[in-house]
């Protein structure tokens, strides 16, 4: 049962970081354009398109 | 960012989103980035390929026509977005943040669900439930709201759609959940309802991303139009006039190479017009002074001054338009399978778990065992599977053809293309090239340095005619020669020197057919037959088309005489001359003996007719108007697209019946031991996490769909 005052909150803090993680790239917009993102991984220069 | 840009980094940035249709891949991408963010002042650009939209940082002083100009260097047409376009709703962005908050809370209830169910008892017991009830409670009243919002919209309007059950079941649980919390029951089914929202929404994210995709080519109908003119003001200066402010009277001068942005009548020069957008027909109409020119049609050889007649909502364009809008009034009526599914199946579901309640009532268990055994039944035969059912095998299946490169714009399209049992094909531009193609046995028999004096006359001209020989030599290896003093005459051809003997490469003087002659001094002239050939493939692909049991006819709005020509090398009857409303009554008439139609067209005469028909497909080629209109875009030239995407809707029908079979077949097998008053929380999770996994396990066999 001590375990367990240990165990739950971790878990659940765990859980909510993944949350708050998610959130997170939602509102940066990592999820407008999931096409582009697939494509911009074979861009075949090294430093980018922008310089 | 752009460390070279000289303008000082405190000046306030402003944002321009520019609209880039001819975006698809990482290459065009990296392009439009780089191009951009090269001009002075521009800190960053940021391509958005699904949108085909790029968003540019800047300095105040840099305007869109720098941007604009800067991506016409590289190749890439491009127009400022207009303000109702950016106000576009994306079907996917609403479900994400639910989906992510279901998925966090069904894992972290499932945690605690799992100690439950092996055998925690009394205080532990209650604790698990309580932490269950303070995570599940706000996560299932934030990301259940999709289902809550549209079930209360059918309920007003008195109907019934798939949500009213699911959200009667959600509530139901919900508050029986709690309740055994709060007595300190034995069983609380967070977990399952929060399982049942997760799946749900996977389904309808799925869905949506399908239907996002299919709106990334709707802003295209209006850019068909040339966006304005130039126009010649009394004075004799020109002036550009956007095509909304064009008004009868004005004179447009028309470049060569320009789209018309009003319908008008020639008052000066003369040239040669490509109508084939418009009326599908395949030869250059020849125009002269007092000709009627419409809209939408491309000035091929001269610059030509037009007086405006029509502008706006009264051109051909918006007429076809127009026509369109009518068309697809009754595509929208076609009910989704998974709609008519929940249609029989909300009844179903409500009357079992009523008559379960009523049965225990009757055999004498009390209020609250029959309640927890009506909700039981509820949560069992709740719609996890059926939810998933479509959506999984359509992504799976487009996704398929994708990779062949056909573009599947809908869901609901992949469901009409397995109904067809007719097929219309318009002949330019869908069953041909359409384009004019020099006759490839002419082109062997050119020598050496004939070939190459026709390659370095053609390569001085954007007719196209010489663009198609161009290609067709380059493709052969030649090289061009150096040809002097090369001079285009609008609608003669190309003249010039070559080792001091006069050579010309333009119109030939016989009138049978399209033809392009070379004429080198002291030779004999040659004539290059300019031809639109078949689609490669064509023969093959109708054939397989025949042999699934579909009928095939041409439906052409060229003249009788080519329709023939091509109906005769193909094999099949056809009509000729058909406008865009004949298309249409075409498609009607057969509608009205009960055919299901496939239209595969790609003009803007074809518009109506491809959103009147019960499926429609174009080729990449196509018009935008024929694009947007066509529930399917098949990439590159060959006709094979036709009979593999009808096999692949036809083989994704029968695995979303398959589907149907295993998810009820689950329920079917549940819920006696719902009725019976046997399902605990953990029967509930493993019914819906198996039937589900099995449906998606099925669905991912259409992977080789169209193989």
């Amino acid at each position: 049962m001590n375990g367990l005052l240990f165990l739950l909150p971790i878990a659940l803090g765990l859980g909510l970081l993944g949350l708050v993680a998610f959130f997170w790239a939602l509102r940066r917009g990592q999820f407008e354009d999931l096409d582009g993102a697939a494509n911009r991984i074979l861009y075949d220069d090294e430093e980018g398109p922008q310089g | 960012m752009n460390a070279l840009s000289p303008i000082p980094a405190e000046a306030a940035p402003e944002t321009t989103v520019l609209v880039v249709p001819g975006m698809h891949c990482a290459g065009c991408m990296a392009k439009v980035e780089r191009a951009l963010a090269a001009v002075p002042g521009v800190s960053s650009a940021r391509v958005n390929l699904t949108a085909k939209q790029v968003r540019a940082e800047h300095a105040p002083q840099v305007e869109a026509a720098d941007l604009i100009a800067a991506l016409d260097a590289v190749g890439f047409a491009s127009q400022p977005r207009s303000d109702e376009l950016s106000k576009a709703p994306s079907a996917v962005k609403p479900l994400l943040a639910p989906l992510g908050v279901a998925a966090f809370a069904c894992m972290n209830v499932m945690l605690l669900s799992v100690s439950v169910w092996s055998g925690a008892e009394g205080s532990t017991r209650s604790l698990f439930h309580w932490i269950s009830a303070l995570i599940g409670i706000p996560a299932i009243a934030y990301s259940g709201t999709p289902f809550f919002k549209s079930a209360l919209a059918v309920l007003k309007r008195a109907r019934t759609n798939m949500d009213v059950p699911i959200s009667i079941g959600i509530v139901l649980a919900t508050t029986l959940s709690f309740y055994e919390t709060l007595t300190g029951g034995h069983d609380a089914y967070f977990d399952g309802v929060l399982m049942l929202i997760l799946f749900l929404l996977a389904g309808r994210t799925l869905d949506a991303m399908m239907r996002d995709r299919a709106r990334a080519g709707v802003d295209a109908l209006l850019n068909q139009a040339a966006p304005g003119a130039s126009v010649v003001s009394p004075d004799g200066a020109l002036q550009w006039v956007a095509a909304a402010d064009l008004a009868p009277g004005m004179v447009m001068r028309i470049a060569a190479g320009e789209r018309l942005a009003a319908d008008g009548e020639i008052v000066g020069g003369s040239s040669a017009f490509d109508q084939s957008l418009l009326t599908g027909e395949s030869a250059p109409v020849a125009a002269t002074i007092g000709a009627t020119v419409h809209a939408g049609t491309l000035n091929l050889d001269a610059p030509v001054d037009v007086r405006v007649t029509a502008a706006g909502p009264d051109t051909s364009l918006a007429e076809i338009a127009r026509l369109m809008d009518a068309a697809e009034q009754p595509r929208s009526v076609y009910v989704r399978i998974a709609d008519r599914a929940s249609r029989l199946y909300a009844p179903a579901v409500h009357t079992l778990a009523a008559l379960s309640f009523a049965g225990w009532m009757i055999a004498g268990a009390g209020i609250y065992q029959s309640t927890v055994i009506a909700i039981a039944v509820l949560i069992i035969t709740c719609p996890c599977a059926l939810g998933l059912a479509v959506p999984v095998a359509q992504v799976v299946a487009s996704g398929a053809l994708m990779r062949e490169g056909v573009m599947v714009k809908d869901g609901s399209a992949i469901e009409r293309l397995a109904t067809i049992d007719r097929v219309l094909l318009d002949k330019t531009g869908s069953l041909t090239l359409g384009r004019p193609e020099p006759d490839p046995a002419v082109l062997d028999r050119l020598g050496g340095d004939a070939a190459s004096v026709a390659l370095g006359l053609a390569s001085h001209s954007r007719h196209p005619h010489s663009r198609s020989i161009e290609a067709a030599l380059l493709a052969r290896g030649h090289r061009a020669v150096r040809v002097d003093g090369v001079a285009e005459a609008a609608g003669i051809g190309l003249s010039g020197l070559w080792n001091g003997r006069k050579v010309s490469l333009g119109r030939s003087d016989a009138a049978d057919g399209m033809s392009t002659t070379l004429r080198i001094e002291g030779r004999d002239d040659l004539r290059i037959p300019m031809v639109d050939r078949l689609r490669p493939d064509a023969q093959a692909a109708l054939a397989r088309l025949k042999a699934m049991g579909l009928e095939v006819s041409l439906l052409s709005g060229d003249n009788a005489a080519a329709v023939a020509e091509v109906a005769r090398e193909v094999g099949l009857f056809g009509q000729a001359a058909a406008d865009p409303a004949a298309k249409r009554a075409a498609i009607s008439a057969l509608q009205a003996q009960g055919r299901k139609v496939l239209m595969v067209g790609d003009g803007l005469n074809d518009g109506p007719a491809l959103a009147a028909a019960d499926a429609s497909i174009a080729p990449g080629s196509a018009s935008d108007v024929g694009r947007q209109a066509a529930d399917l875009v098949f990439l590159g030239d060959s006709l094979n697209a036709l009979p593999r995407s009808v096999l692949a809707a036809r083989r994704t029908m029968r695995v979303v019946k398959q589907n149907f079979a295993l998810a009820i077949g689950y329920n079917v097998l549940a819920v006696p031991l719902a009725i019976a008053g046997y399902v605990n929380p953990m029967i509930a999770a493993a019914a819906m996490s198996g039937s589900s996994l099995v449906v998606v396990a099925n669905s991912l066999r259409l992977v080789r769909a169209t193989k």
